[in-house]
């Protein structure tokens, strides 16, 4: 293997600090080649194919699409195919990869989603319409103020990293977060859903909406750009105006 | 247990706007405070100026009563999330603490105002 000319010759190898077994377990350190170009999911994939093929993980499209690669890289949630180890290498000189945080670990960087998922479906995250295939088009219009505003969070794939990096929900495991209540709000602005009502009292309270306490860690880290504090700081003063008024009962 | 979150949401609110009362409040009594102070200034020049005052005892018991409204909501979460206290055991403690705000704060401005 050759080295890149502009990497220095003392960084041929990386020494990589990778988490192995469920909750109790321990660090164990790999010797991985430097190349350039090189993600952090590289590095994962090189450990499993070369070192230790009993390493789990999860990955699927490596381009940023799936968001199943999510992991915490130097303890932020990072997707790790769209994560450069030079940038990750810049601000500290070594790598630690480790699963994704707030989720039960199924074994090494595999984390078991089902709880997360399962959030999504408690604050009404199905689309409920009234029309059916036989009916015309509901016609939206972009640039109404309801359609802008879902169209803020509509791009979200699910990795987790929100989630992940969410101090309430570490705090509140029963709090919904911020993945689940970003769908909640897209869909309490799509004008064609059908269960508004329902699912406002679904994300009313101290589980759902109001436990945030607009730290914007999830929109720091969230690699599609996306405000998840935003969404739930409007539904925050939604459904507190609502209950006040006793429009929830 | 939706009513308890209805609960929450409406505390959420009353948070909030306890939150902007007093955002006005503290504002208008750090100005005083530094306009009054300026040279410094002795226990009984302030009860001079204050006692007998409407507007002073108005004042700080509007301040006192957002206090009282906003700071429990706040204590509560705290005792939920850090101290791992239960919803209830929560709630009753910041309820006391509510109390104790009210009576010697409302005391306090009695006090100086009266």
């Amino acid at each position: 293997m050759t080295t890149p000319a502009h990497l220095p010759t003392d960084s041929k190898t990386l020494s990589v600090r990778i988490w192995r077994g469920a909750a109790e377990g321990n660090f164990k350190t790999y010797q991985v080649p430097r190349n350039e170009s090189q993600t952090i999911l590289d590095i994962v994939t090189y450990v499993q194919r070369e070192l230790d093929p009993t390493l789990s993980y999860r990955f699927a499209c490596r381009v940023g699409m799936c968001g199943s690669c999510a992991m915490l890289v130097n303890g932020q949630a990072r997707w790790t195919c769209r994560t450069h180890v030079s940038r990750v290498l810049d601000q500290s000189s070594t790598l630690e990869i480790a699963p994704l945080s707030n989720m039960p670990v199924i074994k090494d960087l595999a984390t078991d989603m089902t709880v997360f998922f399962d959030k999504w479906a408690k604050a009404k995250g199905q689309f409920k319409g009234a029309k059916s295939r036989n009916d015309d088009f509901a016609q939206v219009r972009p640039d109404s103020p309801q359609r802008r505003a879902a169209d803020a969070g509509i791009e979200c794939i699910g990795c987790g990293i929100c989630y992940s990096s969410c101090d309430v929900v570490a705090w509140r495991p029963d709090y919904l977060g911020p993945a689940a209540l970003n769908r909640a709000w897209t869909l309490a602005n799509d004008v064609r859903d059908t269960q508004q009502l329902e699912r406002l009292k679904a994300i009313a309270g101290d589980a759902g909406c109001h436990a945030c306490h607009s730290h914007f860690l999830c929109t720091e880290r969230c690699p599609k750009a996306i405000s998840p504090t935003a969404g739930i700081a409007g539904l925050k003063k939604k459904i507190g105006r609502m209950a006040v008024k006793g429009e929830l009962e | 247990m939706n009513e308890d979150a209805i609960a929450q949401a409406r505390a959420w609110y009353w948070q909030r706007i306890s939150a902007m009362v007093l955002a006005v409040f503290v504002v208008i009594h750090l100005v005083v405070m530094m306009y009054a102070i300026r040279g410094g200034l002795s226990a009984a020049e302030i009860l001079d100026r204050t006692q007998g005052s409407l507007l002073v005892g108005v004042f700080y018991g509007l301040f006192v009563l957002a206090c009282a409204v906003h700071v429990p909501i706040g204590i509560a979460k705290i005792l939920q999330e850090w101290g791992g206290a239960s919803p209830r055991v929560a709630s009753r403690l910041s309820q006391l603490f509510a109390a104790v705000i009210v009576i010697m704060g409302l005391a306090a401005v009695w006090g100086v105002s009266a």
